[in-house]
């Protein structure tokens, strides 16, 4: 008889054929889903080729995105790209995204259907993790993991412990999911969940809109993560309802099952949160920064790049205009998000408050193109990472926060809270 | 396998947008990358590394992206060894992948200072700092990596498993 489990536990368990797992297990488990990028798959596909693999296990489960440097950025990145999309025809890849129907991995992949709950993904990008939120089990890995992965369908994993986070309370008026994680990798430091999954559950989770909850596990990585996990529920179910592309199955964690440590948080003592340079948990409230000034604004990415993100930042900078020393980028993570914002009238909006909409990219997230900062220049981003250099010269600097304290930021040219430019 | 080289010395946190920037993410040349190896955190790294060196740090080497790069670079900069009080998970697995030997020993990481001669046995486990006359004891990788690494690397392992189960040609 198996003990009760964590519903990590479980999904490992169910993909390895066993009745239960423990943490510190090795196991090899199948795969519903391998994905790379424009800057892994390259790697991953000298790998896969080096080692005399002539198909990938199954055409259907290998999906691979060109999100990074693309639109092609500079001859080489078109070189790199140019090998990722030769290898999807030869392999005749179902789920390949090339400019005009990619977006950003991350957004398009539950957007599509193609994660469902009970799924074990791997993908040769940090931010796999993502995908925790519909109660999957993602995470990332390097190029030749996801070789061996596409391949085989399986990949090996060390069980992980879990950290049970329990969010209750009421949260104040413009805090979001962005809030709670920052605030949680705050308190965890960058390595506190480090080889752990981390759980994250409670009312104020349940109360959380699905782009929320993608936005939580997206950062589970930045506090050392292995996953983020929320259980699935009636939220879940909906989002999934006209878009899952296999039949969802859904876990939970057991009544018993054991934690590594359980950590409690009330949200409604959560404020605003800033990520100063240049750890993401150097955090603090965003109203302790309100001196400082910023010379360009980023609003998007796989953390916070989905239709409620914009939404958010619309609700901001309607009737406004962006500083006049501040350059403000917005990036919707998708096709369906940038028609979805055109049709509720939100690109109007930043076109009319001078801001620049792109078409789907990372983009500045990592210092590729469309946005790299100068020495001494400072940008407030609703991306994940703000290390040095991240986004352009070593000198340059990067500040970590939700759309609301970003749109905020944009109009006042220092860091502001929503209160502040809104009458 | 025993390596012998000089110790550069890093923090905390060092992360894999330092150790390869994400501008020279547009090649998996592991030359080219390696000429770029550690520039943000360390300018003269590149010229000053020889082969044989190794790299020691504090707590969570290697966290943020999953980029292979990182661990290649580090490699093809001709560097035989990466020792660290810890790794985030991700470069942990791509080292062994791509086999760069990586050792998990807090003792050296808190002691070693730049330019120390160390040498640094695989099989004990052993990191010896030549310079301070001293002997660090590293952990172990558990078996189910040993065997990994002992196969060359995650794709021969892969390839000999495939072969004799015949699902992959």
């Amino acid at each position: 008889m198996a003990g009760p489990m964590t519903i990590t536990e479980k999904i490992l368990a169910r993909a390895c054929g066993q009745e239960s797992v423990q943490p510190g297990d090795f196991v090899n488990a199948r795969l519903d889903l391998a994905l790379a990028n424009d800057i892994t798959a390259p790697l991953a596909i000298k790998e896969f080729e080096a080692a005399g693999m002539t198909r990938v296990w199954d055409p259907e489960k290998v999906v691979l995105v060109c999100d990074h440097f693309v639109p092609n950025k500079d001859i080489k990145s078109a070189e790199q790209a140019m090998l990722v999309r030769e290898f999807a025809r030869r392999q005749g890849l179902a789920n390949f995204f090339d400019v005009g129907r990619m977006g950003i991995e991350h957004v398009i992949l539950p957007e599509k259907g193609l994660v469902v709950p009970g799924d074990v993904v791997i993908g040769a990008d940090s931010h796999t993790c993502t995908y925790g939120a519909l109660g999957a089990f993602a995470t990332g890995v390097g190029s030749t993991d996801l070789a061996a992965g596409m391949a085989t369908g399986e990949v090996w994993l060390r069980v992980p412990e879990t950290i049970r986070f329990n969010y209750e309370g009421e949260p104040g008026r413009y805090v979001t999911g962005k809030d709670y994680i920052l605030y949680t990798i705050g308190l965890t430091g960058v390595d506190g969940a480090l080889y752990e999954a981390m759980e994250f559950g409670g009312g104020a989770i349940r109360a959380l809109s699905m782009d929320g909850r993608f936005t939580m596990c997206n950062m589970a990585i930045e506090a050392g993560g292995k996953n983020g996990i929320i259980e699935p529920d009636a939220i879940t179910e909906e989002y999934c309802r006209g878009r899952a592309l296999r039949e969802p199955v859904m876990m939970k964690s057991d009544a018993g099952a054991e934690y590594a440590r359980v950590i409690d948080i009330d949200v409604s003592s959560i404020e605003l949160q800033v990520a100063r340079p240049h750890l993401p948990s150097n955090t603090v409230p965003a109203t302790e920064l309100s001196e400082l000034k910023i010379d360009q604004v980023v609003i998007g990415s796989c953390t916070n790049g989905r239709i409620e993100d914009l939404r958010m930042a619309a609700e901001v900078l309607k009737g406004s205009k962006v500083h006049p020393d501040v350059r403000t980028l917005i990036f919707p993570g998708s096709q369906l998000v940038y028609q979805q914002a055109m049709k509720e009238g939100l690109i109007d909006i930043f076109i009319e408050a001078e801001v620049a909409v792109s078409t789907p990219t990372c983009g500045p997230c990592l210092g590729g193109h469309m946005g790299i900062l100068a020495a001494g220049e400072r940008c407030i981003s609703t991306t994940n990472r703000n290390f040095v250099g991240r986004m352009g010269h070593t000198e340059s600097e990067v500040y970590l926060a939700g759309p609301y304290v970003a749109a905020a930021t944009a109009i006042a040219g220092t860091i502001a809270v929503p209160e502040e430019v809104l009458a | 396998m025993i390596f012998e080289g000089t110790a550069f010395k890093y923090g905390r946190d060092v992360d894999t947008d330092v150790i390869i920037p994400a501008r020279y993410l547009n090649t998996h040349d592991p030359d080219e990358l390696a000429a770029h190896c550690m520039e943000d955190i360390d300018k003269e790294f590149v010229d000053r590394v020889q082969p044989g060196d190794i790299i020691v740090a504090e707590e969570n080497f290697g966290c943020g992206s999953s980029r292979e790069q990182a661990p290649v670079a580090i490699k093809a900069a001709g560097v035989s060894c990466v020792v660290a009080a810890s790794f985030a998970r991700i470069f942990y697995r791509n080292a062994i992948n791509i086999g760069l030997p990586i050792l998990v020993c807090p003792e050296a990481a808190g002691d070693v200072q730049s330019g120390d001669r160390l040498s640094v046995d695989l099989d004990k486990g052993e990191v010896v700092n030549l310079t301070r006359d001293k002997v660090y004891q590293a952990d172990r990788f558990p078996d189910f990596m040993q065997e990994i690494v002992a196969a060359g690397g995650l794709m021969a392992h892969v390839k000999k498993r495939t072969q004799s189960g015949g699902e992959n040609a």
